[in-house]
């Protein structure tokens, strides 16, 4: 697959003093749903706004669709699109003429029926004569979104999109996203949902502390590092893990009511039929027993943590 | 990038959306000035107007005109160009100016055209106004015309510059109020620096106003307290320093890009 986005040794230091990014590296594919996850203040807006051209890079490149976004800024942002984090619209503006206005500052001519569909698909048509400033904010959230489109950018760029919206217009934006993957848009996006991320994403970048500390394929990194947990529910409840077990790493939980044993997802050999065999033998009995994989977010969480304990 | 104007359709959106917000409020930003323009006629035109003598041969109410038409000039073009830009700054909605292939040159064409054409149009306006209340006579209408233009472009420059520089609505109104103002007033729009004591007179000519509304008032009455090239020289020099600073502030980002 063909690299659409390439950043080489990006950085920024603040007017403040502040590093927000340690050199970054990172190519983004043609066409895939990128998901850069971190924590609050890692860096994540700062690379995007340096990508589209808000901030000024302290150094490195990047070459978006092979135009570098300094020496040839035009071609450059005529393929990238932007919904930034913060919600800012034009209170009296109507839908429509903000919408309009976009892809012309983006350097297309009129295309009305290109603003329609984009109006259509994000359900905001019927309120496209309405003044900004009526909407609700999920309502504004949408025009933002129809602004960044209104000029077919071949790159989009969300800035945690669905931070403080319900459930219904997180689905329509999920949906949203995947007809733009199918038309061969490249989305990178931000999120403190994890779920979302797991839901959606072909590739996941996390950033803490403004550096890039992995860049993996969903699934490859949910089968790399996520564990799997085996619960037993014990009939009579035990008040410590007999010596016998000590092969296994166990856990009592639930008041001695619950043992918990956690393994490699991807192991070949689970160590659990011999732990069965071995209850057995004790007499331990069970009333159930159930496991349970671990989500995207329990590793962002283990992935972000540990690296905090290595680097303190 | 050949091309000086690569983005036309960049530039048309933003003077567009500068046009439609003044026309959101056409009728404040009509009856303002002309109302202010007519309490002026009517207080120094005609009430004052009448006891004083005439002006290197012109009437009074009519001698003002010129410095009227001026001081709605600086303050429109200054406040409009400077709101132009400052607010989008306020709101947030600057991402997108910024995120946009637009150039520094179309942006400000953009933005400056457009709050020259509104004090363009006031000034038309007020001249029309005038019309009504006093007898004018033009002597030099296109120079009159290019003066109107040229002024209020060169204000605008200095607006967006303002705007540019603002944290604050106050600092907004600061230039306008505190600098403006004043200079305007001393700088002979009731008055020819030729009535003024000597001391007086030389004091006036530092201040700049003196040599635009010279000029614009000659355009009418053909008769200039300073000399026209100066005035001119005046006008010129201005405008390159804004055009200067504004190359500045987009090489370097100031106040626009972290
Ligand atoms: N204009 C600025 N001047 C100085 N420091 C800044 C500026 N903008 C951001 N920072 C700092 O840079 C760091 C990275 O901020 P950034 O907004 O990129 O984080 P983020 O990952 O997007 O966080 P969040 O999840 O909260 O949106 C933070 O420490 C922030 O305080
Ligand atoms: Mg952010």
């Amino acid at each position: 697959m063909s690299t659409i986005l390439s950043i080489k040794n990006l950085s920024k230091t603040y007017a403040s003093g502040l590093t927000a990014l340690k050199p970054i590296n990172l190519d983004i594919r043609q066409g895939e749903i990128f998901a850069l996850l971190g924590p609050n203040g890692a860096g994540k807006t700062t690379l995007i706004s340096i990508v589209c051209g808000i901030v000024t890079p302290s150094g490195g490149s990047v070459l978006a669709d092979g135009h570098d976004i300094v020496r040839d800024y035009r071609a450059a942002r005529m393929k990238i699109g932007l919904v930034p984090q913060e919600l800012a619209t034009d209170s009296f503006e109507s839908v429509l003429a903000t919408v309009r206005f976009s892809r012309g500052l983006f350097g297309r001519k009129p295309d009305e029926a290109h603003i329609e569909r984009v109006l259509r698909d994000l359900s905001l048509w019927e309120k496209r004569n309405d003044r900004i400033m009526t909407l609700s904010g999920g309502m504004k959230r949408r025009v933002m979104i129809a602004k960044a489109l209104a000029h077919e950018p071949r790159i989009l760029f969300l800035d945690e999109p669905t931070a403080g919206v319900d459930v219904e217009l997180r689905r329509d934006m999920w949906a949203l996203v995947r007809r733009l993957r199918e038309q061969g848009v490249t989305v990178i996006l931000t999120t403190h949902y994890i779920e979302e991320a797991e839901e959606m994403a072909d590739r996941v970048g996390v950033i803490r502390k403004g550096e890039l500390i992995v860049v993996e394929e969903k699934d490859a990194l949910m089968r790399k590092l996520g564990k799997k947990q085996l619960t037993i529910q014990l009939k009579d409840a035990l008040t410590e893990i007999p010596a016998t077990l000590g092969a296994w790493p166990l856990e009592l939980a639930s008041a001695g009511s619950e043992l918990i044993y956690r393994f490699d997802a991807k192991a070949e050999d689970t160590g659990i039929p011999p732990l069965l065999r071995q209850l057995h033998e004790l007499g331990i009995a069970y009333k159930d027993l159930n496991t349970q994989e671990s989500s995207l977010e329990d590793i962002f969480v283990s992935l972000v943590s540990t690296r905090t304990e290595a680097a303190a | 990038m050949s091309a000086l104007i690569a983005n036309p359709y960049g530039l048309w959106a933003i003077y567009r959306f500068e046009m439609a917000r003044f026309l959101r409020t056409v009728w404040q930003s009509l009856l303002t000035p002309v109302i202010s323009t007519s309490l002026y006629f009517v207080v120094f035109g005609a009430a004052i107007g009448s006891r004083m003598s005439e002006m290197h041969g012109v009437p009074y109410g009519a001698f003002i005109v010129p410095g009227l038409i001026m001081l709605t000039l600086f303050t429109e073009s200054l406040s409009n160009a400077s709101f132009g830009i400052y607010f989008p700054k306020f709101t947030g909605t600057i991402y997108e100016l910024l995120s946009a292939p637009v150039s520094p040159l179309e942006a400000v064409l953009a933005y400056v055209g457009a709050a020259a054409t509104k004090s363009v149009v006031l000034g038309l306006v007020i001249l029309a106004t005038a019309s009504v209340f006093v007898p004018l006579h033009i002597a030099h209408p296109f120079a009159m015309l290019g003066l109107l233009i040229f002024t209020a472009a060169t204000f605008s420059l200095f607006g967006f510059i303002v705007g540019v520089w603002a944290k604050g609505f106050e600092q907004l109104q600061v230039i306008p109020m505190l600098i403006m103002t004043p200079l305007t007033f001393l700088g002979g729009v009731f008055y020819s620096i030729d009535m003024l004591s000597p001391a007086w007179r030389t004091f006036s000519l530092f201040n700049p106003v003196v040599y635009l509304i010279s000029a614009f008032r000659w355009s009418f009455y053909d008769h200039a307290d300073v000399n026209l090239a100066v005035s001119l020289g005046f006008l010129l020099g201005f405008f390159a320093v804004c055009a200067a600073v504004v190359t500045l502030i987009f090489r370097t980002g100031y106040r626009l890009k972290n």
